[in-house]
């Protein structure tokens, strides 16, 4: 298979259209808008639908509407703009409705930056929107990854009927890397509870979030949350690198994952027993594989680009048996190599 | 025996939860007339607002969706984009559609959006209990007006026909009304005309209809139609706005 | 082994494209490499630059803070990166735009008027490849080995027919470059 040289949001734009996506609604904003420019030019030409929206408000209820309607839609956006979606998401959630929300994140909050970050941890995992819900979040660490969770959320979305967001931020969109596009048939599955017309041919579908009863509302709540539980039992994804003897694990997902892989490459060439631990879903959070690769651990390192927003899960996930330290830069900061390093030899001298 | 009355197919056999003497009801059944004469219930797409048609798609036989407030425009968008085969509207009040939903509703338009919208207004927002609307006439009292709208404090109106006629993308902006047999039979026609814009891909139609809130208004549901001939018709003149034709000739020079 | 480059210059000097031509040409040698510029304002005629690394294992951060090569089109750029280059790194500096002294010992700078000698050559605009030409020639095995042969292949790959002409003179540019 052919490998190509694209960026992080051309490649998830690709990818997108390559997973059956039809719909994409957007509006722009830096550093995103690599995706809606790729799907300007190419989503009509392939049978699909592109349309920037007045708002972004507007864009995440055109894609409630593609999505009602059954066809895989899409939404992109940059930190200040999925604040903006976040109604349509809940209303999406409550709805049942499969869709992709892309979040290429930037510093915040308020307008914040341009520049690389990964401040939206809370927005995207604890509540982006109103009420009960919750929705898958991959996190790509490279160019390939982006493409591969793409397909991924898609497929997910569609499975369990609910949103799935792709957390990237300013550098994965930006980056360059060669990478190659699975040839791989998409299923998409029936959906007969779409509304595109009855044909004459069933009863009438309602899309629908507004329960008056209590006790429906209830129910409809708890019904979500055992698709949840399977999501729970199913979905978790994630990545170990020289975790079975590492005493010092450095957590760390997305971009800064790369920077803390490379500060653990430089820590084992030193000698010291580090690990990069590197969840690839944050929700749901891969409790499991974390407990694992911390096995031998006596000191959790959380590497973010914002101000600790990992920490707590990781400490719940641990069931706080283990000390969760923090290093992290934001604001659109990068954190060099050197600087992890930094922190893993720090914590090598006080646990030795 | 020959039935000379009956209820339209597209409407669901349920009863509603409107307030006796609210004309909601009266524009449902145009609705539901207009979807069964043009043989369309099957591809028909309908998106409810947040107000106090919500629930309407509990009512009508189509596939229904229900919108955030505001948002059936872009909602709509969605539908019809991801499938320009099916027929689609929305019901929307005055609040949802004027006030909240005022970006959705002017770009749906300026895109000429080939959807179908029912706007209902009845100056005040009936759902919450009668606060002050979009289209609340300057002296009306409501809850959030209670000495009266005045405009030196909460501005003016919007008269949504009279501004959407500017909108290059629009195909139909008619204002009708449903306090009298003549009115009501002028809405239908202006609601048929707006699905029929549709069909025959003209772009965007909207059919504003004045409507009461008894309730609301604190009158019975015969002063409510005399109010609204009394004082919505000559604050929001009945009439076309805009017409397809004239939109077409302009387009296509 | 790992390569850090940066390419830095004003926005419109091809900072960015010069950084790409190099990234792909990596690929077509099956090196694994990543490619990450600055973005923002600096696109508007501001300072641009890319961070390019090459290396024979998954690249792990594409952000280059230490670079083994810094290609320098301007002062500004000279000013910025010239303290972060390696020691015994190699710096390729367009002097007919950047005049900054250069005072560190324990690295190689090369010197060359690329804007100036392209513009002789009818080649205007081209410096950046220009220095890429001189870089090829001076930092081979850095580079992976990758040469003229190969940067020409990626030129005929990455750029649209429709500006074939472009194909030729950047093949000369980096002729020019290699040549000095």
């Amino acid at each position: 298979m052919e490998k190509v040289l694209m960026k992080g949001n051309e490649a998830l734009a690709e990818a997108a259209m390559r997973a059956g996506c039809k719909c994409f609604f957007g509006y722009p904003i830096t550093p995103q808008t690599e995706i809606s420019a790729y799907l300007a030019k190419n989503m009509a030409k392939r049978g699909g639908v592109f349309l920037q929206a007045e708002s972004e408000v507007a864009a995440i209820n055109m894609v409630l509407g593609a999505a009602s309607a059954g066809v895989r839609a899409m939404t992109s956006s940059s930190s200040p703009g999925i604040s903006l979606k976040s109604e349509g998401v809940s209303y999406i959630a409550a709805s049942d409705l499969p869709c992709v929300i892309v979040n290429v994140q930037r510093g915040g909050p308020g307008l914040g930056g341009i520049q690389p970050s990964q401040s939206d941890y809370f927005q995207a995992t604890k509540a982006l929107g109103h009420g009960d819900f919750q929705m898958i979040v991959y996190v790509p660490a490279s160019v390939q990854e982006t493409i591969d969770m793409t397909y991924l959320a898609f497929n997910m979305a569609d499975k369990f009927r609910t949103p799935v967001m792709i957390l990237s931020d300013g550098l994965l969109g930006q980056m360059m890397e060669p990478v190659v596009f699975p040839t791989v048939d998409v299923q998409i599955p029936d959906k007969p509870w779409a509304c595109c017309g009855h044909e004459n041919k069933r009863s009438h579908n309602i899309i629908n979030s507004l329960y008056l009863q209590p006790d429906i509302l209830e129910k409809s709540v708890n019904e979500r949350y055992e698709r949840y539980e399977i999501i729970k039992q199913t979905c978790p994804m994630a990545e170990s690198d020289f975790c079975e003897d590492a005493e010092i694990v450095v957590a760390a997902f997305g971009a800064s994952a790369r920077v803390a892989k490379s500060a653990v490459n430089a820590a084992r060439a030193k000698g010291i027993k580090a690990g990069l631990f590197r969840p690839q879903t944050l929700v749901p959070f891969p409790v499991e594989q974390l407990n694992k690769a911390c096995e031998k651990a006596k000191v959790v390192l959380s590497v973010e680009m914002n101000k600790g927003q990992m920490v707590e899960d990781l400490r719940l996930a641990l069931n706080c048996r283990l000390p969760v330290e923090f290093f992290g830069r934001h604001g659109g900061i990068i954190p060099s190599v050197r600087e992890v390093l930094g922190q893993i030899e720090q914590i090598h001298e006080r646990i030795k | 025996m020959s039935v000379v009355f009956d209820k339209p197919h597209a409407l669901c056999d349920v009863a509603t939860h409107y307030c006796p003497g609210c004309t909601h009801g009266i524009i449902h059944r145009l609705v539901a007339e207009v979807i069964d004469e043009l043989q369309i219930e099957g591809k028909t797409v309908g998106v409810c607002p947040v107000g106090c048609s919500v629930m309407a798609y509990d009512y009508f036989n189509c596939d229904m969706i229900e919108a955030p407030h505001g948002r059936a425009p872009a909602v709509a968008t969605g539908v019809k984009r991801a499938k320009p085969d099916t027929v689609v509207f929305t019901y929307q009040g005055d609040g949802d559609l004027a006030a909240i939903g005022t970006c959705e509703t002017v770009h749906a338009a300026a895109r000429g959006e080939n959807i179908t919208i029912i706007f209902v207004n009845n100056t005040i927002y009936g759902m919450t209990g009668g606060q002050m609307a979009p289209t609340t006439i300057p002296g009306q009292i409501t809850q959030t007006t209670p000495y009266g709208r005045e405009p030196s404090v909460q501005g003016f109106p919007i008269k949504v026909c009279e501004m959407l006629a500017q909108v290059d993308g629009v195909a139909l902006a008619q204002r009708v009304s449903v306090d009298s047999v003549p009115h009501i039979r002028e809405a239908k026609n202006a609601i048929r005309k707006a699905f029929d814009n549709q069909i025959h891909k003209r772009g965007f139609s909207i059919v504003e209809v004045l409507s009461t809130c008894p309730t609301n208004w604190g009158l019975s549901p015969e002063q409510s139609l005399e109010r609204v001939r009394s004082e919505m018709i000559p604050y929001f003149p009945l009439g076309v706005y805009k017409d397809a034709a004239v939109w077409s000739e302009k387009v296509e020079g | 082994m790992l390569t850090e480059i940066i390419i830095s210059g004003f926005g419109g000097q091809g900072a960015l494209f010069a950084g790409k031509c190099l990234a792909y040409s990596a690929m077509m040698k099956d090196v694994e490499i990543s490619w990450l510029p600055s973005y923002g304002p600096e696109m508007r005629g501001g300072t641009a630059n890319c961070s390019v690394c090459l290396s024979d294992e998954p690249i792990g951060s594409p952000l280059v803070t230490e670079p083994d090569i810094l290609i320098a089109m301007n002062d500004p750029s000279v000013d910025k990166f010239i303290n972060s280059v390696k020691s015994g790194g190699m710096v390729f500096v367009d002097s007919s735009l950047a005049t900054s002294k250069i005072t560190r010992k324990d690295i190689e700078v090369f010197r060359l008027s690329a804007s100036q000698l392209a513009e002789e050559k009818k080649l205007g605009g081209m410096g950046n490849i220009v220095l890429l030409g001189k870089a090829i020639k001076e930092c081979g095995k850095m580079l992976f080995g990758i040469d003229a042969k190969t940067l020409q292949e990626t030129f005929a790959k990455i750029i649209p027919a429709k500006r074939a002409a472009l194909i030729e003179k950047n093949s000369a540019a980096l002729a020019l470059g290699a040549n000095i």
